[in-house]
Order: C-alpha cells, then sequence, then structure tokens
C-alpha cells in the first residue's frame, strides 16, 4: 500500500486497529469498544486531513501511484472497448491510448493519457509523457469520430508533453499547435476530464472540450510547481510555494471559470475506491453528453471557439470613465458567459461545497 | 598576509572599458566590432556574419509597413494580476518594471498598414517584456490581430518571440494557446492567407500555438525554435544535444519551415508571397 506523507497519522491507526484485531483475546467486551472508538477516530482524522488539503497535498494525490488511469475508467465505466493504435506517421505512442466502445447506451471515442503501475510499464507508457505521435494518433481518432458521428471523451492526466530530443525532431510544438486548431472545428462533442495530473500543453494538448470537468484531487496548469519553482525561485525547492502561486486546484480553475465543474472522490482520494471514483465520472460524462448531442455540429463548433475565445483576465483601459487614471476593475473576458448555444452557464457541476 | 602590498591607496582599478554606447556595436557571433549606422542600414543584421541583432516591435513595424506608417490596435488592453501572484516578487511591480523599462504595455503589438502597397495586420511580440511571455494581454491582442484580419479580409502575419508561456498568469496563459488557436482555425476556414515568422527565441506555449500555424511557417536565420527549452532536454535524457539543434535551419531541415528568411530581405520575400497567393503580382 502506498501513502503519502500527510497521511501517515491514519495509516498508522489503521495498521494499530489490525493489530488489535488479530489478537486472540477472547474478552470482546474489553477489545471491541477500543476498536470502534479507534476507527471513528480514523475517519475524523481522515475527514480533517481531507478538508483542509495544501495545493501541495493535492499535487500529491493527483500523482498517487495507485490512482486510477484512463484504461481504469475505460474499464469500469465503458464497455466493448477496442483500442486503436498508431499515428499513420511514424509509431504507436503509448503515453496516449484511444478508441472506440460503448457508453451508457451510445457509442463514444474515448483518448487519454495513460501511465503505468511498476517500472516496467512506467517505461512502456514513458511515464504518460507523450511524443508528437501521440498527439497525431489523438488527432487521427478524433477526425476518425468525427466522420462517424461519435463523440469523444478526452481524459488528462500527464506531467507534461516529453521533453526529447526525438520529440523536437518530429515536432512537438507542431503535433500540439495543430489539435488545437483542429479540435476547436471539430464537429462532434468533446467532453474532457482531468484525471490526474495537467501539465501545460502536453494536457490541453488533447483537452479542448466543449466542457472540461475536474476530479476533486486533480492540479492544471501552465507548468508544474517543481519546474516553476526552478524557473521563478532559481531553486528547486520552492515547489510547494510554487504549487499555492499557480492556483492549480479544481477550486481553483473553477473560480477563473476555466473548467465547468468538479467532480467528487471518495473520501481520501479516487485511488481508495475506484468504482465510486468512476461512477462520478460516469454520471457527469452521460449529463454532459446528454446536453451536447442536443446540438448540431456547427453549434458546438461554435460553442468551442467562443468558449476558449473567452478565457483570460485583463483590463480594458478603454472603458474607463475619464479622468481617472488606474483603479477600473479588470475587465475578465470570461466572466460573460451565458448566452452559448448549450447554455454553459447552466452547467450542474459537482463543486464541492 | 600577502607578500606584497599595494603601495598607494586610492588606486582604482579599472573595468574593461565599456563600449561608448551607440557608436561601436560589439558583435556576439564574430566578436568584430561594428559602427551603428552600418547595421541600422542593415536591419541590425551584420553584414559580414549574418547575425541577426534582437530588435523590438517599432523596429520590425518601421522595417515591414510602408514608410513606417501604422494604426496600432489594442493598446487598450492591458494586463492585470488575475491570480495575485508572487514569486520572489509580485507579478504587479514586474509589470510594472518592465513597462518602465521598455515603455511598452505588454509583449505584443499589433497595427494595420501597407507593406509594398498591400494591406496587412501585422501582430509583433517583444522579448524584452517578460521574456515575450504569453499571458492574457498577449493572447487578447492577437485574437484581436487575427479577428480584424478576418473580418476586413486581410492578410496576417505574426512575428513570435517568446519563452513560452507566461507563469504568473497560470492556467489563464495556457488557455491563450487555446484562444489563438480557437481563432486561427477561423480564419483557416475563412481562407485568409496567415503567414508565422519565427524569430529568436521562439519556444514554449507560443510555438505550441499560433506560431506553428502559419499558412507559411518562415524563420530568421540561427533562431532558436522549439516546445521545451535546450537545458530541459539536456537534464531529461542524460546527453549533449547535436551541434545546431532547434536551430531555424534544424527545423527546415526536418521539415517545419517553408523557408528562412534574413531580416534585411523579409519585406521583399513577405510581399512577394503574399501578392503571388492573392493574384496581385505583377512585374
Amino acid at each position: 500500500m502506498n501513502y503519502l506523507d500527510f497521511e501517515k497519522p491514519i495509516i498508522e491507526l489503521e495498521k494499530k486497529i489490525s493489530e488489535l484485531s488479530e489478537l486472540n483475546i477472547t474478552d470482546d467486551n474489553v477489545l471491541l469498544p477500543e476498536i470502534k472508538r479507534l476507527r471513528e477516530r480514523v475517519e475524523e482524522l481522515r475527514a480533517s486531513i481531507f478538508s483542509n488539503l495544501t495545493h501541495w497535498q493535492r499535487v500529491q494525490l493527483a500523482r498517487h501511484p495507485d490512482r486510477p488511469y484512463t484504461l481504469d475508467y475505460v474499464y469500469n465505466i465503458m464497455e466493448n472497448f477496442v483500442e486503436l493504435h498508431g499515428d499513420r506517421c511514424f509509431s504507436d505512442d503509448k503515453a496516449i491510448v484511444g478508441g472506440l466502445a460503448t457508453f451508457e447506451g451510445r457509442s463514444v471515442m474515448v483518448i487519454g493519457h495513460q501511465k503505468g503501475r511498476d517500472t516496467k510499464s512506467r517505461k512502456y507508457r514513458n511515464f504518460g509523457m507523450p511524443n508528437p505521435d501521440g498527439y497525431r494518433k489523438a488527432l487521427r481518432l478524433m477526425k476518425t469520430a468525427e466522420k462517424f458521428g461519435v463523440p469523444v471523451i478526452t481524459m488528462l492526466d500527464t506531467p507534461g508533453a516529453f521533453p526529447g530530443l526525438e520529440a523536437e525532431e518530429r515536432g512537438q510544438a507542431e503535433a500540439i499547435a495543430r489539435n488545437l486548431r483542429e479540435m476547436a472545428l471539430l464537429q462532434v462533442p468533446i467532453v474532457t476530464v482531468v484525471i490526474g495530473e495537467g501539465a501545460s500543453g502536453g494536457a490541453l494538448g488533447i483537452g479542448m472540450g466543449n466542457e472540461v470537468y475536474m476530479m476533486e484531487n486533480t492540479w492544471y496548469s501552465v507548468i508544474s510547481p517543481e519546474s516553476c519553482s526552478s524557473i521563478l525561485w532559481k531553486n528547486w525547492d520552492y515547489k510547494e510555494q510554487a504549487a499555492r502561486a499557480l492556483k492549480l486546484s479544481a477550486q481553483d480553475l473553477m473560480k477563473l471559470k476555466v473548467i465547468d465543474g468538479i467532480i467528487r472522490e471518495p473520501l481520501g482520494g479516487a485511488h481508495r475506491n475506484y468504482a465510486i471514483a468512476a461512477k462520478a465520472v460516469r454520471d457527469q460524462l452521460v449529463e454532459s453528453l446528454d446536453r451536447l448531442s442536443k446540438m448540431t455540429p456547427e453549434e458546438l463548433k461554435a460553442h468551442r471557439i467562443e468558449k476558449y475565445s473567452k478565457m483570460g483576465a485583463w483590463e480594458d483601459v478603454s472603458r474607463k470613465p475619464a479622468g481617472k487614471g488606474k483603479g477600473g476593475t479588470a475587465k475578465t473576458g470570461k466572466t460573460s458567459v451565458s448566452d452559448t448555444p448549450s447554455g454553459s452557464g447552466k452547467t450542474k457541476s459537482r463543486q464541492k461545497k | 598576509m600577502s607578500w606584497f602590498e599595494r603601495k598607494d591607496l586610492n588606486i582604482v582599478t579599472k573595468s574593461p572599458k565599456e563600449m561608448p554606447e551607440g557608436i561601436w556595436v560589439k558583435v556576439p557571433a564574430t566578436g568584430e566590432t561594428i559602427h551603428r549606422r552600418e547595421l541600422e542600414d542593415n536591419c541590425w543584421v551584420d553584414p559580414v556574419s549574418g547575425y541577426h541583432f534582437p530588435i523590438g516591435s517599432d523596429d520590425y513595424f518601421q522595417l515591414l509597413f510602408d514608410e513606417g506608417k501604422y494604426r496600432e490596435m489594442g493598446g487598450h488592453i492591458r494586463p492585470v494580476d488575475p491570480l495575485s501572484f508572487s514569486d520572489r516578487k509580485t507579478y504587479k511591480s514586474r509589470l510594472v518594471e518592465s513597462q518602465k523599462k521598455t515603455g511598452l504595455t505588454d509583449a505584443v503589438k499589433v497595427a494595420a498598414g501597407q507593406m509594398r502597397g498591400l494591406e496587412i495586420v501585422l501582430a509583433c511580440m517583444d522579448f524584452r517584456f517578460i521574456g515575450g511571455s504569453m499571458g492574457s494581454v498577449v493572447g487578447e491582442r492577437i485574437g484581436l490581430a487575427i479577428d480584424h484580419a478576418r473580418e476586413n479580409g486581410i492578410p496576417l502575419i505574426v512575428i513570435s518571440q517568446s519563452g513560452g508561456a507566461r507563469m504568473m498568469e497560470s492556467v489563464l496563459s495556457l488557455m491563450q494557446m487555446a484562444k489563438t488557436s480557437a481563432k486561427l482555425a477561423l480564419l483557416h476556414e475563412a481562407k485568409i492567407p496567415y503567414i508565422s515568422v519565427m524569430t529568436n527565441p521562439t519556444t514554449g506555449g507560443v510555438t505550441a500555438s499560433f506560431a506553428m500555424l502559419g499558412d507559411f511557417n518562415v524563420a530568421e536565420p540561427g533562431a532558436l525554435i522549439g516546445f521545451a527549452g535546450p537545458r530541459i532536454i539536456r537534464q531529461t535524457i542524460g546527453r549533449d544535444l547535436p551541434e545546431g539543434f532547434q536551430t531555424s535551419e534544424y527545423l527546415l531541415e526536418h521539415g517545419f519551415l517553408d523557408f528562412i528568411v534574413s531580416r534585411n530581405k523579409m519585406k521583399k520575400r513577405l510581399s512577394r508571397l503574399l501578392k503571388i497567393l492573392l493574384h496581385k503580382y505583377k512585374d
């Protein structure tokens, strides 16, 4: 069992409980109340630790080695998965998986980053860091889905696009850029869920959904906290401060109106109970696909382009009353959402209270 | 104690004499010096080595627009600090410092005007402003340039010069990649020509969005162009990078550029290209 440093008090108590339970004492009257008391204590502790997670702890949870990955969700909530391989250009990137499946009575194309579980499979999956071939495979599958009118579901979980020599040689930047433009124009619904790490362009490269959701304990940012620390603090040791400064949690992105909702995880994180986590993802996907499938191809495209055109925060100084130099309120492009064809403003989000 | 001691006090050790500002300029590529006037007359390109000195957006506007005349757009869009970001400095103070130092309001300037008689809209980035990084203002102004090109049916040129997305606006910076690409998608559908000019350096989120999406991708010679920076790649793969890796010439060889153009020939080449494309080429 893998656990994180801040989970240590919980793990120690759980250990104590199991030790007590294993004791062969016939007089249950002594032991049972004690075990019950400890169990309650564990739950209280877990609830209190997990209701006050720091940004860095969320990053740790998003990277938890037991966390469900794309294929875990696929096998938990979809049927008849047929994996499709290759970019028809150079190779089959193992860090991005994709294929056709049935999902709650409909056909879908599911595409996501994939990490490995042990040393061997982690290496095989390149730690979830795609090469250009991965982005080109993803685009090929999206175009196939478009051709046959199949909605696209994408799951993001990457520490970043692979910064390697061959990746540059084969045009990492070009592959991501092309995906962004083509996703904008795609004539079928795209729903995106951040299921783990959402690191920068490597994540966005398959993540331009009509609707975008984040699971409760995930992060999404322009750069990883470690790299941010090394660049801005000139030192690798400020990752916790960087995580806080980057405002990379699901709650932050909800406030910044970059995502449409937060998907709740079981207490202690998605890795504690795959079935519960997967069910929450399934419910959100059903709701989103129901909504988006009512839109025409042209509406879907326009909806996506309008959604991303509004993002950002800036100040429009031409709108300030004359004579005032400073202090005008910032016009945030993204706050003026409302009359999009789908009514994305009305999205019922599973936001954590 | 050292065996020698200074006999006279008040001897000032002279630092290597600085070049008198503005007369002779040292060329980093060769170590030779050249007269400033000669450089200016040659668009800041060393006539001997072909080395391209970095220049700012105003210089590119002077270079490309006829008689240096243009109408600036998007100047009313100004940066804010949406995350109250602070590392060793606050983002607010970085913005103010950069604005003071450069006289710019953010890392891109947009203008419309004529290039050899052809109406164009030109967006030009500026590395001096927080490393030419792309935050919300850069995304919004480039978006404005794209919209202007599409609405008026005139060609778009974007000159990139950037270290990538701006960390201090975190995910909002990232979303500018989506915004500019989405707007370019519409321009693409409207069949309006778009030339992307990459200059030294063009990296990160800028390369991975609008810089690589030109109908024509061109670059100045010897520019660093890539997604990940060379330092990160060296750390990741644990070996030295080949000579010339991620230069314009390397990208041309690997099929990502249409051509490399010297700055002093840029206006001629770009207007010729657009005029042929738009069936307006005479002579």
